[in-house]
């Protein structure tokens, strides 16, 4: 249960043209997460396999059957809405056991799943209030709550996370995580932040402009990104980018080096520059620097760098960690 | 914005807007005190203090039997409210969730018959009534009312639900709820204080509309708006029993009025601050 399959799927508002085509395979109890930048269609492709807006053209599979047509109810998946979207006229069990009353399901199965489900998410000393009475993270809780009752064939998550404020967000990402390790089904997570791809995806889908820019596992795109925006997507701080003559020596259009694979002298290297801002945060040191070819590029040290505003620096790339690119921006 | 204002200024503003409240309400007291006078006191000229008689409510029953009128009322006001509100709640859905390019003209068009005289049609719609037997029965001024007043019903509704998020509803819809389930189960409590203004509002406009009960009916079916007229016509002069008609005719109406002013206020102001 839970495998998914897109089949040139377009879709078009009216003369704008959102996704213009995308082919994907999603397996089943896999983690797959919709990363990119705003706009970039994340969000849509996701309505589109819930059901909720029709696709101009192209496909939808779910299992094999051909799901195209059908509305969202028919589709047997559970979504996880940005704005929780939770009844606000209804209780917590309400909330939760609505799907459940729908499916027109008896009211004893209905309460022992609700309660299941509530342990599960820590809901229990909460079921009777209403969705107004809760925290953010607490409502982030009822909504996954009322997804997980249905046993739906996969979960859609909708930026779950970006109303949270960083502290919960860490917390929920692992929750969610946890959740995905129990019970083991088809997630699909849309996120534009990238950190949240790295931690939970088992497969990210990179997006961009509604096309797929490269799908792999975290690890594959962080260390070998097909083309440029997958480099400077993924990773935190960005990749560097180093164009002209120091490119060109390792021929290339463009070479990437992201900031943790410099080592840092304040004698010598392939590339001097002066230090801008230097961000001590203890774990590692962060370093804006300006090259004297021109370039602003980051580097990261592990622990503290004793270096400090206007001091002279020489970054040097590591071995073997120069990413380099064409001039129409795939790896070369 | 809070600014600071004289105690000398409030008073006056204070005043000056009793004053104007009250040469508002002033032919609705004198109808009323005119009403518990004798008919000679009331054509004797201006007069604030009646005499407190009931001679002319008595006469007013007697004459025509309040009770049916009133009946006629309540079941034509609901009736067309409650039949709008099952024509309109739909209407307002498909406007607020699923708009097209042609909505707002829609919008714009169902209003912009609000701004026809209705005895522009009365020839039409007195036919009608007449080949199908609507003419003086409930069931047709039920049907007319409820006509007359849809496109405020619908534009009420529709400005109260495009407040509710489209994301609820798209939650419903993935959580199995069909169409209906979804407007039956989470689009209409969610929308119970602007459904319940218009409710009220509604019920107000059709107990109050004359014209075509006026111009509809005879007797069976004829409603309290009817009623006063009945007696302002043969009976020209006979000011106290007119009176006594109106009071009896529009005191329930501004007793639920008085009573429900919160949501009315609400209903009518709703969009205005967010």
């Amino acid at each position: 249960m839970g495998a998914i399959t897109l089949q040139n799927v377009r879709k078009s508002f009216g003369d704008v043209e959102v996704i213009p085509g995308v082919d994907l395979e999603i397996n089943e109890g896999e983690f797959v997460v919709f990363v990119g930048p705003s706009g970039c269609g994340k969000s849509t492709l996701l309505r589109l396999i819930a059901g909720l807006e029709d696709v101009t053209s192209g496909r939808i599979l779910i299992d094999g059957q051909d799901v195209t047509d059908a509305g969202p109810a028919k589709r047997g998946l559970a979504m996880v809405f940005q704005s929780y979207a939770l009844y606000p006229h209804m209780s917590v069990r309400k909330n939760i056991a609505f799907p459940l009353k729908m499916a027109k399901m008896p009211e004893a199965e209905q309460k022992a799943r609700v309660d299941r489900a509530a342990k599960i998410l820590n809901l229990d000393s909460y079921l009777d209030r209403r969705p107004g009475q809760l925290s953010g993270g607490q409502r982030q809780r009822v909504a996954i709550g009322r997804a997980i009752v249905r046993e739906p064939a996969a979960f859609l998550f909708d930026e779950p996370l970006s109303n949270l404020d960083a502290a919960l967000r860490v917390n929920m990402r692992v929750e969610i995580s946890d959740l995905h390790n129990k019970l083991k089904t088809t997630m699909i997570y849309v996120t534009h932040d990238q950190v949240e791809a790295m931690t939970m995806a088992d497969k990210i889908v990179v997006l961009r402009a509604g096309r797929i820019e490269q799908v792999g596992s975290p690890l594959d795109l962080y260390n070998s990104p097909a083309n440029r925006f997958v480099g400077g997507f993924i990773g935190s701080p960005n990749m560097n980018f180093i164009e002209g003559e120091a490119a060109r020596r390792m021929g290339a259009h463009s070479i990437g080096v992201r900031p943790e694979h410099w080592r840092m002298s304040t004698t010598e290297g392939a590339f001097p520059g002066t230090v801008g801002v230097a961000e001590h945060l203890g774990s590692d040191t962060l370093l804006h620097v300006e090259l004297d070819s021109g370039e602003n590029v980051i580097a990261r040290a592990e622990g503290e760098f004793p270096v400090h505003h206007g001091d002279k620096i020489w970054l040097t790339p590591q071995d073997g960690r120069v990413y380099k690119f064409r001039e129409d921006g795939l790896a070369a | 914005m809070a600014r600071a204002v004289s105690t000398q200024t409030k008073i006056g503003w204070t005043i000056a807007a009793w004053v104007v409240a009250l040469l508002i309400f002033f032919p609705i007291l004198y109808t009323v005190i005119t009403s518990f006078k004798t008919e000679q006191e009331a054509i004797a000229g201006f007069d604030l203090i009646p005499s407190f008689t009931l001679q002319s409510y008595g006469e007013v029953q007697t004459q025509n039997d309040y009770i049916r009128p009133f009946t006629n009322s309540v079941i034509i006001a609901v009736g067309s409210t409650i039949l709008a509100l099952i024509v309109a709640i739909p209407a307002a859905w498909a406007m607020a969730f699923a708009p097209t390019k042609q909505t707002k003209n829609i919008l714009m068009w169902m209003l912009s018959t609000k701004m026809m005289p209705a005895v522009a049609v009365l020839v039409p719609i007195y036919l009608i009534f007449l080949n199908t037997g609507l003419m003086d029965t409930r069931i047709g001024l039920v049907i007319i009312l409820m006509l007359m007043n849809l496109p405020i019903v619908v534009w009420m509704l529709y400005t109260y639900f495009r407040e509710i998020p489209g994301e609820i509803l798209e939650a419903a819809r993935m959580d199995g709820a069909t169409l209906g389930q979804e407007i039956v189960h989470v689009l209409t409590p969610m929308a119970v204080p602007g459904i319940a203004s218009t409710l009220l509002l509604n019920i107000i406009l059709a107990w109050n509309e004359a014209f075509w009960t006026i111009q509809l009916t005879t007797t069976n079916a004829a409603p309290l708006s009817a009623f006063i007229a009945s007696f302002s016509s043969p009976q020209g002069l006979f000011w106290a029993k007119l009176s006594a008609a109106s009071t009896m005719a529009i005191a329930p109406i501004l007793i639920m009025g008085w009573f429900s002013q919160k949501q009315l206020v609400r209903g009518l102001t709703f969009g205005a601050v967010k």
